[in-house]
C-alpha cells in the first residue's frame, strides 16, 4: 500500500527531502500538518504540503478517513478502530502513516493538543 | 470537437498503479498552465501559442480573480502562468499576489523583460512563487537565432537580478533543439552559476513551432545524446515529463512517463478557452470556454473531449511494439501538428517508426489561430545564416542589362 510518490508533474524542488527516522506508534496521538491540504480524488486523496510544495497520493479512501480521524482520536489505535480498519491491517496502516510522517504530512501531537 | 469517436463509459476501476488512475482523470488538474496574455515583446520562432499581439477578448482582472477563486475551491494547488509574456500585463503582479493569497501557488514563465532589481526583490520576498526564465541557447548566438536579438542578454540579466536579490532556485527553461543539444553541459553550468535549476523540454510542432519544426527538431542521433545526458544528469534536472517518447531507448526516465492531457493537466488561454494541454492550442483540442460553459470546473469535469481523453485510448500499430509500455505512443500534440494519425507513432519515435510515418502521405493541419504581429517587430528573429558561395559558381562576364537599355545589341554576347 504505497501512499506517497514524488510528484514529477509538479516538479518539487530537489531540496524538499523528507525528514528521516520518524516512526508512528499505535499509542501516540498524531494530526494532519496544518500546512497540508487533502483533496479528495476517486482513488483516495491528494495531499499537498504548502511548506515544501510536495505532493503525496493517498491511494485508498480508507487511509484518507484514518488521516482525517487522527486529530480527534486520542491515539492512532483509536483512529484506526473508529475508521473501521480491521485489526490485522493495523501494521500496514502504521507503515503508511509512517511514510506520511517522513514527508512531514502528519505531525505527532503533543499532550492536550488537537 | 472530439478527435476520435466517443467510446462507452465504464465504471471507474479501483486500484492499479497511480499512472493507471491518472489515465482515468482526476476531479481537478494536478497542475495547469494558464496563458495570461497573447501579447509578447518577443516573437520566438517556435512559440507554442503563436503569441505577439494581445487578444481584445483577454480576461479582465476581475475575471482572472474569479478563475483563481475557482481554482482555490477546486484545490488546484499550483498553476504555471505563461503567455505570451505574462509580466507585460499591467495587472500581472496583482494577480500573482492574489493567487498566492488564495492558496494557489504560481510558477511563471518569462523571458525576463520585466525582472528588474526591484521586481526581483519582491519575488525573493514571496514564499510561494517560482520563476522560470526561458533560454534556448547557452550562447547569445544560438539563443537569439530563435528567440530574437537581445533576448539572451535579457534572460541572463534577469537571472543575475534574481540571484542578487536572494531569490532561491529559479528555473532555467530550455526547449531542446537541433542547435542546442550540444550545449547541455553549458546550460547546466549557467544554471549552477546562478543558483538555478535547469529544466529541459521538448520542441513541439505547435503554434509557430509548426513552421520551424522540420529545421529545429533534434536529429535521431541527438535524441540519443539527449537521452544519455538525461540518464547521467537527470537527478538534478527537471523535464516536466516531456521526454517520455525517449523511454523507448530502454530505461524509462524519471517521471510519470504519461500523457497528462485532459487527465491531470490542461491549459487555460487568455480568453478563457480550455485546451487539453499547453502544446495543443487548436480547435481539435478545445474542451470549452470557462466564461461560456459555466466555469472551469464544469469544463474540466464534463467536457466531451476530456471525457474522451480519459477513456482507454487505441494506439493502433504501436501496441505491437515492444517499447509501447514505456512510450505509450508518444505525444498526441506532436502527432497532430505533424499530420500523423493519433493511433500511430510519435514523429520523433526513437525506434525509427516516426521517420517512415513522416515520409508517407500526410497533411499538416492548418493553425486555428495566430497572434503573430502582422509586421515584423525589431526583436523578431530572422532565421537565416550566411552561406558559402557554391563551388560551381561562375561569375558573370558583364554587367546586368537594365530594363530600359535601348541598344538593340544589349545583352548580346557574340
Amino acid at each position: 500500500m504505497s501512499v506517497t510518490a514524488p510528484a514529477p508533474v509538479l516538479e518539487t524542488a530537489p531540496d524538499a527531502l523528507p525528514e528521516a527516522g520518524v516512526g508512528v506508534r499505535l499509542e501516540d496521538g498524531w494530526r494532519l500538518n496544518p500546512r497540508v491540504a487533502l483533496r479528495p480524488e476517486p482513488f483516495g486523496a491528494l495531499a499537498y504540503h504548502f511548506g515544501n510544495r510536495r505532493l503525496s497520493f493517498l491511494r485508498r479512501p480508507e487511509l484518507v478517513t484514518v488521516v482525517r480521524a487522527l486529530a480527534a482520536a486520542p491515539d492512532v489505535r483509536t483512529a484506526l478502530r473508529e475508521s473501521g480498519v480491521p485489526e490485522e491491517q493495523f501494521t500496514a496502516y502504521v507503515g503508511a502513516l509512517s511514510t506520511l510522517a517522513e514527508s512531514d504530512m502528519i505531525h505527532p501531537r503533543k499532550e492536550g493538543q488537537r | 470537437m472530439t478527435i476520435t469517436a466517443p467510446r462507452p463509459q465504464a465504471p471507474r476501476p479501483q486500484g492499479g498503479t497511480l499512472v493507471d488512475q491518472f489515465e482515468l482523470g482526476l476531479d481537478a488538474p494536478i497542475c495547469l498552465t494558464w496563458e495570461l496574455t497573447y501579447a509578447c515583446n518577443l516573437a520566438c520562432a517556435h512559440c507554442l501559442s503563436s503569441s505577439g499581439t494581445r487578444d481584445p477578448r483577454e480576461l479582465t482582472t476581475e475575471q482572472c480573480e474569479a478563475v483563481i477563486d475557482e481554482l482555490q475551491r477546486m484545490q488546484v494547488f499550483y498553476v504555471n502562468i505563461g503567455g505570451g509574456e505574462p509580466t507585460i500585463r499591467p495587472d500581472f503582479w496583482h494577480l500573482l499576489q492574489y493567487a498566492v493569497d488564495h492558496q494557489v501557488g504560481v510558477k511563471f514563465s518569462t523571458n525576463g523583460v520585466r525582472l528588474n532589481p526591484e521586481r526581483a526583490r519582491f519575488l525573493a520576498s514571496t514564499d510561494y512563487v517560482d520563476v522560470q526564465i526561458s533560454l534556448d541557447g547557452a550562447t547569445a548566438e544560438v539563443n537569439d537565432y530563435v528567440r530574437g536579438p537581445g533576448s539572451y542578454d535579457t534572460a541572463i540579466l534577469a537571472l543575475k537580478n534574481l540571484q542578487e536579490a536572494g531569490f532561491k532556485d529559479a528555473k532555467i527553461s530550455v526547449v531542446c533543439t537541433r542547435e542546442n543539444i550540444s550545449q547541455l553541459d553549458e546550460f547546466k553550468a549557467i544554471a549552477d552559476h546562478y543558483g538555478a535549476t535547469l529544466r529541459l523540454t521538448r520542441l513541439r510542432p505547435s503554434g509557430r513551432g509548426a513552421d520551424v519544426w522540420d529545421e529545429l527538431h533534434p536529429l535521431p542521433e541527438q535524441q540519443r545524446e539527449l537521452y544519455d545526458w538525461l540518464m547521467a544528469n537527470g537527478e538534478d534536472v527537471l523535464t516536466g515529463d516531456s521526454f517520455f517518447h525517449l523511454a523507448a531507448f530502454g530505461e524509462a526516465l524519471p517521471g510519470l512517463n504519461l500523457c497528462g492531457a485532459g487527465r491531470v493537466v490542461c491549459l487555460i488561454d487568455p480568453i478563457g478557452d480550455v485546451y487539453a494541454c499547453p502544446f495543443a492550442i487548436h480547435d481539435n483540442f478545445l474542451a470549452g470556454n470557462l466564461l461560456a460553459d459555466g466555469g472551469f470546473a464544469e469544463v474540466w469535469q464534463t467536457s466531451e473531449l476530456f471525457q474522451d481523453l480519459r477513456a482507454p485510448q487505441t494506439s493502433g500499430a504501436c501496441t505491437k511494439c515492444e517499447f509501447f509500455d514505456s512510450c505509450r505512443g508518444g505525444c498526441m500534440a506532436a502527432k497532430f501538428f505533424t499530420g500523423l494519425p493519433m493511433d500511430g507513432p510519435d514523429p520523433e519515435c526513437v525506434q525509427g517508426y516516426g521517420e517512415s510515418a513522416l515520409a508517407a502521405d500526410r497533411s499538416i493541419p492548418a493553425a486555428s489561430q495566430d497572434h503573430s504581429r502582422a509586421t515584423p517587430g525589431r526583436n523578431q528573429p530572422v532565421m537565416l545564416t550566411l552561406g558559402k558561395r557554391p563551388t560551381d559558381f561562375t561569375p558573370p562576364t558583364s554587367a546586368p542589362v537594365s530594363a530600359c537599355a535601348e541598344n538593340p545589341l544589349a545583352g548580346f554576347t557574340p
